[in-house]
């Protein structure tokens, strides 16, 4: 089912996600993206270094949460321009008990609507909100002005 | 210079030219789409992506984080710069595609210093990379926001 420019409206829902993250994840994308930062895999630096514990990459959550948009869209390429601030970090937490490293985590929440749509480009904003609990467990937005506009 | 953080102000309007050509690979592209959770499937399957009038696999949208960052080592690493990388955390990202990145792209990235101004006590440097195609056709627009943390 493509996605018809005529069709959309502004406000409109395109649907919602949930993303588990894991200390595995983390170490995965530290590889493929080449960002090392310990703060992102050893919980003693973070920890030295002010932060709860060990957090996301922010550039992990942004590239998942537009998963969200290319999947709605169904081409990565119409993607023409993505945006966003770091509002707060999504702590990952390791497993309990330890049994299986890949356990453990957070859960990052995704959203995402038609925030605007220009006729003339053909192109969609989709807005997205991202949100994950922090330490104590409260819903915190941890992306602000996360934006795509989207070539229809 | 204690309002940016002991940041050299010269640098703002310095242009790092590119010192390597990326070759972007199929497997880039699959293990950086892994990492995001992407399952597109023209991030994976050639001749999908082919069908979908691409010349080969096309990279998620967050893909040229990859080179931005390499690239940002010009200037982290300048001595004269003096940013403690130590203190750096990512304020806020943004790509704007003028075309989509495929395997076998030859990419070059160009960091232009934009902007840099106090912030309590720190400061935020603003970066930009241009990525550029072997034939210096213009392929994505990154820029980053980076906050300097003041003493805590």
């Amino acid at each position: 089912m493509k996605v018809q420019f005529e069709n959309l409206e502004k406000g409109e829902e395109i649907g919602s996600r949930d993303i588990s993250v894991t200390r595995a994840d983390l170490v995965r994308y530290a590889g493929a993206s080449g960002d090392f930062n310990p703060i992102h895999w050893n919980e003693r630096f973070a920890t030295e270094v002010g932060l709860p514990g060990v957090i996301a990459h922010g550039m992990f959550t942004m590239g998942a949460a537009v998963q969200l948009v290319t999947d709605w869209v169904g081409d990565p390429g119409a993607i023409m321009d993505y945006q966003t601030r770091f509002t707060k970090p999504v702590p990952v937490p390791d497993a309990q008990g330890a049994e299986n490293p890949a356990t453990g985590g957070n859960v990052i929440s995704v959203s995402g609507t038609i925030g605007a749509l220009d006729e003339e480009a053909r192109t969609a904003r989709v807005d997205l909100t991202v949100s994950a609990p922090d330490t104590e467990g409260k819903e915190q937005k941890v992306l602000g002005k996360a934006q795509a506009l989207v070539q229809l | 210079m204690s309002e940016t953080k002991g940041i050299n102000p010269e640098i703002v309007g310095r242009v790092y030219p590119a010192r390597e050509v990326f070759q972007v690979g199929r497997e880039h592209i699959r293990d950086f789409a892994r990492a995001v959770k992407a399952e597109n499937a023209l991030h994976f399957d050639v001749e999908a992506a082919q069908q979908a009038g691409y010349a080969d696999l096309v990279a998620p949208p967050t893909f040229a984080i990859i080179l931005a960052q390499k690239a940002d080592a010009a200037l982290i690493q300048d001595p004269g710069a003096g940013i403690d990388f130590s203190r750096v955390v990512h304020a806020d990202q943004r790509f704007t595609h003028h075309r989509p990145i495929v395997a076998g792209d030859e990419l070059s990235t160009e960091v232009h210093v934009d902007k840099l101004r106090a912030m309590g006590a720190g400061a935020m440097l603003t970066t930009r990379e241009e990525i550029k195609d072997a034939a210096g056709q213009p392929v994505a627009t990154c820029v980053s926001s980076l906050l300097v943390r003041g003493e805590s």
